[in-house]
């Protein structure tokens, strides 16, 4: 009796009951089930507050098994707040493991970013989504936009684009950057740099995003077709970087600017925090790394 | 003119629960005509548009309309998916409040360019010289093309909202009281505006007003309608000369002569 009391109450596995979970994985399979639309999903309140993945952390939970390795980033990084909580939330509630390296996890939790590193089938990237609604900002009724995606009315879509050609002379939207996914649904890619859009089309991993605040959950199938929206004269375009990453001299990933005093210096890194040390172990060194050694010694 | 009506309207009714909104129209219009209904407040003339537009489903009757195709096809009859399309190409809706009609947070461009983008027009350039082009031909400067509606007078609100109602070459516009709101000289503008233009493009419209000065400049016939119902219907000139039933002599008699 004594060692009852003093233990500390246990939760279930991955925190959420059975039920919950299965109602996930219900709206997880209907969603699989038609590539970029929203199912809604009864979200429950979760032990953070609404904003820092309460959406994606529910779909993780759901998906979770013991032999699971999970990877949580956030702006790339594994190291932030964000990240660290969420990763020490489910190796306490769930007991499972955890890793920073992209390779190795089966489940990658993100906000912002898609690893540089490809991902493989049987992976799983599950998305933080704060607004799912691509339309939201243009229609603000929700019985009107979920009647134009049934309808597939998307010349406001485009609205938004021509909006911004117009007032910037290029298409300024740089992320949230919305996607037509297999032809149908018009979908937002969550606040993802429109960097990771082409990583999304024809994914060799699953890609789920959870919406907690809005209780929408929808999915990406493996082998998809995702096409970013533009227009003829002005096509869609990535972010380009001047220079390589200041630590591991990569090229072509996505970079990060960092403040490094008050006189105007500064120096742009790898966002994906993993790839970045993967590169610099194997050797790859940057103009600012080079630096640093020469100074410590 | 041709020999075929361009819609069939067979005793429409809309009740709201006991209260009537319209009772019994028939009528048809035919293309290259313009139809004005005019009557008093609460005489029904705005819920018997919306029905004729589908903004709402009468209680009773049919509405037939001609598409592009040559088919009468009756509108309760078609999907919503089909009835949306015909909407935003086939017809226009001109709104008496402009902010109804027009999205006020996207420029002028893009609220002419909306109608096109939806039919899939996918070029920058030439949807914005087609808005250009359109804001040149209801008389606002090109160069208010990057203004938001925000920024525009009443009447230049009116303006474009018929611009970007007319973008894709629709046959039948629809207009709910489209000079109300408007001073008597932005008014005259307009209505010349809408009379070239009709002329121009051989429209059919439907023309909402309690105003009868815009009736008789704007329509070929009309229908006086009071309590739901319409009580008098002919040529335009006819029914302002030549009023028969007491209360449309009522209505004539009652304009203000300055």
């Amino acid at each position: 009796m004594n060692a009852v009391s003093t233990e500390l109450a246990t939760y279930n596995f991955a925190y959420l009951d059975e039920q919950t979970k299965r109602m996930i994985r219900r709206a997880i399979l209907k969603a699989i089930a038609i590539p970029g639309y929203q199912v809604p999903f009864a979200s429950r309140e979760m032990p953070m507050p609404y904003g820092w993945g309460t959406g994606g952390v529910q779909v993780t939970a759901a998906i979770l098994g013991p032999d699971d390795v999970l990877k949580v980033i956030d702006q790339g990084a594994d190291d932030t707040t964000n990240a660290v909580s969420i990763r020490a939330f489910f190796k306490k509630v769930a007991n499972m493991a955890v890793t920073t390296k992209t390779g190795e996890a089966t489940i990658i939790q993100t906000r912002h970013r898609i690893p540089e590193e490809k991902l493989t089938a049987g992976q799983t990237l599950v998305y933080q989504v704060p607004i799912p609604e691509p339309l939201r900002f243009l229609e603000p009724r929700e019985t009107e936009t979920r009647k134009m995606h049934a309808l597939e009315e998307y010349g406001l879509m485009h609205v938004k684009l021509y909006e911004d050609i117009a007032r910037n002379g290029h298409i300024a939207t740089t992320y949230a950057y919305p996607v037509k996914v297999e032809g149908r649904y018009v979908m937002d890619p969550s606040p993802t740099p429109k960097f990771d859009n082409p990583k999304m089309h024809m994914s060799e991993a699953l890609q789920l995003f959870g919406a907690g605040r809005e209780k929408r959950i929808y999915a990406v199938p493996p082998y998809t077709e995702v096409v970013s929206l533009d227009f003829e004269d002005h096509p869609f375009e990535i972010q380009t970087f001047d220079k390589p990453c200041a630590l591991c001299g990569a090229e072509n990933v996505y970079l990060d600017e960092v403040v490094l005093d008050d006189k105007g210096g500064r120096m742009f890194v790898c966002s994906d925090t993993d790839h970045c040390e993967d590169r610099r172990d194997h050797g790859h060194c940057g103009t600012m790394l080079a630096y640093d050694k020469e100074t410590a010694r | 003119m041709t020999d075929a009506p361009l819609l069939k309207v067979r005793d429409v009714s809309k009740f709201y629960g006991a209260r009537i909104g319209c009772r019994n129209v028939s009528f048809e219009l035919w293309p290259g005509e313009v139809l004005a209904i005019v009557g008093e407040s609460g005489s029904g003339k705005t819920t018997l548009l919306n029905c004729l537009a589908t903004r709402l489903m009468p209680t009773s009757g049919t509405i037939e309309y001609r598409m592009r195709d040559g088919q009468m096809r009756d509108l309760a009859h078609m999907g919503e998916a089909e009835r949306r399309f015909l909407m935003r190409t086939d017809w226009g809706f001109v709104h008496q409040n402009p902010a109804d009609g027009l999205r006020m947070a996207v420029s002028a461009g893009a609220n002419v360019g909306e109608r096109l983008m939806a039919v899939g027009q996918r070029h920058y350039g030439n949807i914005r010289a087609t808005a250009g082009d359109w804001l040149r031909r209801v008389e606002i400067e090109v160069d208010r093309i990057d203004d938001q509606p925000r920024a525009f007078s009443g009447g230049m609100r009116q303006r474009l909202q018929i611009a970007r109602n007319l973008v894709t070459s629709p046959r039948l516009v629809f207009m709910d009281e489209p000079t109300g709101g408007l001073d008597v000289s932005v008014q005259a503008r307009l209505l010349d505006l809408v009379r070239n233009l009709v002329h121009d493009l051989g429209l059919s419209a439907i023309i909402v007003t309690h105003d009868l000065a815009v009736a008789r400049l704007l329509s070929h016939r009309m229908m006086v309608m009071k309590d739901g119902q319409v009580i008098e219907q002919g040529l335009t000139d006819r029914v302002l000369d030549d009023p028969r039933e007491a209360y449309t002599q009522l209505l004539v008699s009652s304009i203000l002569q300055v």
